[in-house]
């Protein structure tokens, strides 16, 4: 399909040469530039439209309703009869909700600080101060645990961290002392969830890091060293300063994604040992929705649980964007619309 | 303080940055890094800055051997062709870099800062960021950062390049005068040989990471010592015309195609019995001959007018000679003319060695 065509399907008149009439009526020309814009931006809102919009919408109509697999084919869930807040109810009335809360906000806060942030950070500067190809040796090495399948991933830890004398860990554990060579995944099951994210969820924001110091003018580095700074001192004054807006973005988006991930955990750990000793939210609605016992997947329960979760990304994101003047980060264009 | 290079070379594996430099730069003085780019000027430097470390031989600062010393232990200033200002800091904040980073007292930053900034006439800009400053503007707070340590050394890259041609003019000017009267000992890298000529005690003229002269302006230009620099110093550039040289009753002639000229004895000699060599001789050496049956003869092929002066392309033969003429004389296109030549300036060079025969 040519420009000119995909053009005309979002609604806009093809690129002509001027006509007299558009001289003579500013107003045509104006909304002419405006459906133009819109044509540009069409194949976004499309796909926002239909793959986050839509979904929610439903979610949202789901979770007012009680529908589960017993009653599937039967409760006319769309019906604003069949709607009611009990789901909702149900949730901020379960005991458990202050401590998946809880855990939530602990998983996203620990690895975010100490991986997805502070490591990929820490990665990016070494790789870019050593030489190039061992720099980009080392990336990809921490490349290895997101290019893994997770069902895979997962295993080799479940392997590393089991009980002696299978476990390599606890062949080195056991010698020193330390534990008793039991399943250390059970012993420390909050180290291994985060550990497990964080080495996948470090590679996200080294490879935003990296492209961005790498990007910063030699020029600067050059002048930063001849003005009298250490290799500290300047990354700290220059280096740090010129990468702001990748930080901010990385904190944003893996905040968010690290909010709504739980495939890991459910492998690992599926939320436990014990009762829901390493259940998230994310995991929670999954749980409810999907992966009953008895096959009793309670899907509007389950939505309900989604929702606020969407509501939690959406207001965090929002708060990000305040604190952090996304705006200032979109221009003004240069090129004036004609 | 002096700086002197010692055999000093820069390699990358197979390719060749700087190829065993030797030059001594006194205290106070200012030396130009002239050449084509690519061809080791900025490696040079660089490697005086502490950025690259060489590769083989020494550079010295006053007696100590730097070779190991960090840039920020080497007490120079640096100003980029790029400006490379930083962007998320105030021109304050630029000029005051260095100073913080020696832990100054934040008085004594503000004073020196502000005194510096003053003399080079941003004093009114200080809390501007650098995208809010024109390309004038960007290389005084350059220059200001570059001073404020009050270096030892002053290193140049190229600064002028970015400006447009009347700021360029006027900041060659001012550059000038601050080095003259603050004798910091510097280092100015320009592919321009106008701004090396009239900046510099001495230029270093370089080719393919080799120095190929190391002299003051008008030596450079009256006594080039390798055809290289004799074509890239002046302009617009000499003439280069292959003559065989004889000794004829007492004269030394320089023959070619069309052309028989008388050189001076002293001159002649050392061209004499070369087989071909070539001449060289400046546009401003030749002139129109105001008797058309004297001279060499030749076809005016273009005329360029300069303004002040006449650019003419004259064709003797199969060689084209340029020549500055004086407008009023009023030559056209295709008009035979007559040269006249002062060969009492005329430079020969070896054409297989390319080294000068005179000096």
């Amino acid at each position: 399909m040519n420009v000119k065509n995909r053009l005309e399907r979002g609604g806009t008149p093809p690129l002509s040469p001027a006509t007299p009439e558009r001289e003579t009526s500013p107003i045509g020309a104006r909304l002419r530039s405006k459906l133009e814009a819109y044509g540009f931006l069409s194949p976004a809102v499309l796909l926002v439209t239909l793959f986050f919009f839509i979904p929610v919408v439903i979610i949202f109509v789901l979770s007012l309703s009680d529908l589960k697999s017993s009653n599937f084919g039967m409760l006319q869930w769309w019906l604003p009869v069949n709607w009611s807040l009990e789901n909702y109810a149900k949730i901020f009335g379960n005991k458990f909700f202050p401590k998946i809360l809880g855990n939530t906000f602990f998983y996203v806060a620990v690895t975010l600080t100490l991986f997805n942030f502070s490591s990929a950070l820490l990665i990016a500067v070494l790789t870019t101060h050593i030489d190039r190809r061992a720099g980009f040796f080392f990336r990809v090495l921490w490349l290895l645990p997101r290019l893994t399948p997770s069902v895979i991933y997962i295993m080799m830890w479940q392997r590393m961290a089991s009980r002696a004398p299978h476990g390599i860990l606890n062949q080195l554990l056991v010698p020193l002392g330390i534990g008793t060579g039991g399943d250390l995944i059970q012993a420390a099951p909050w180290f291994f969830v985060i550990i497990v994210n964080g080495m996948i969820g470090a590679s996200f924001g080294m490879v935003i890091f990296t492209s961005a110091i790498e990007a910063i003018p030699r020029d600067f580095m050059m002048a930063s060293k001849v003005d009298g700074a250490s290799t500290w001192q300047t990354i700290r004054h220059v280096i740090l300063p010129s990468i702001k807006w990748p930080i901010l973005f990385v904190i944003t988006y893996q905040t968010l994604s690290l909010l709504t991930s739980f495939e890991q955990i459910m492998l690992l750990t599926d939320g436990g040992p014990g009762l829901y000793k390493t259940e998230v939210w994310a995991l929670t609605a999954y749980h409810r929705a999907l992966s009953n016992y008895f096959g009793n997947n309670q899907w509007g329960y389950g939505s309900a649980w989604a929702v606020i979760l969407v509501i939690i990304g959406v207001g965090a994101a929002a708060i990000y964007m305040r604190v952090f003047k996304f705006d200032e980060l979109v221009q003004e264009p240069k090129i004036d619309l004609l | 303080m002096k700086v002197k290079l010692e055999n000093l070379s820069k390699r990358w594996g197979k390719v060749v940055g700087a190829d065993r430099i030797d030059l001594e730069i006194t205290d106070g003085e200012f030396v130009a890094f002239l050449g084509p780019s690519g061809c080791g000027k900025t490696t040079t430097l660089l490697m005086v800055a502490g950025i690259y470390k060489p590769t083989e031989g020494s550079i010295r600062f006053d007696e100590r051997v730097v070779n190991y010393v960090a840039p920020k232990d080497r007490n120079i200033g640096m100003v980029f062709q790029s400006y490379a200002l930083y962007p998320h800091m105030t021109v304050f904040q630029n000029i005051s870099y260095p100073l913080k980073l020696q832990k100054t007292s934040k008085e004594e930053m503000k004073q020196r800062a502000q005194k510096v900034a003053d003399m080079m006439d941003i004093g009114h800009l200080m809390d501007r960021k650098p995208a809010q400053l024109s390309g004038g503007q960007q290389q005084r707070v350059a220059l200001g950062r570059a001073l404020v340590k009050e270096p030892k050394l002053l290193l140049f890259d190229e600064p002028l390049s970015n400006l447009d041609a009347r700021l360029r003019l006027s900041m060659r000017g001012e550059i000038k005068r601050l080095q003259v009267e603050l004798r910091v000992t510097s280092i100015y890298v320009t592919h321009d040989q106008v701004e090396a000529m009239t900046m510099a005690d001495r230029v270093a003229v370089m080719k393919d990471g080799k120095l190929q002269a190391y002299s003051p302006p008008d030596e450079l230009y009256d006594q080039p010592r390798t055809l290289f620099v004799a074509s890239f110093v002046g302009n617009p550039p000499m003439n280069l015309i292959e003559v065989d040289v004889t000794r004829e009753n007492g004269d030394y002639h320089a023959r070619a195609d069309g052309i028989d000229l008388i050189v001076p004895a002293e001159r002649g000699e050392k061209a004499a019995g070369k087989g071909r060599v070539i001449m060289g001789i400046r546009p401003e050496d030749v002139t129109i001959s105001e008797q058309e049956q004297e001279g060499v003869s030749g076809e005016i092929y273009v005329v360029e007018p300069l303004g002040r002066d006449d650019l003419i392309d004259v064709r003797v033969g199969e060689t084209s000679i340029r020549v500055l003429a004086d407008p009023a004389l009023r030559l056209k296109m295709g008009e035979n003319t007559a040269l006249d030549f002062n060969t009492s300036k005329a430079q020969f060079f070896d054409p297989a060695t390319e080294q000068s025969l005179l000096w």
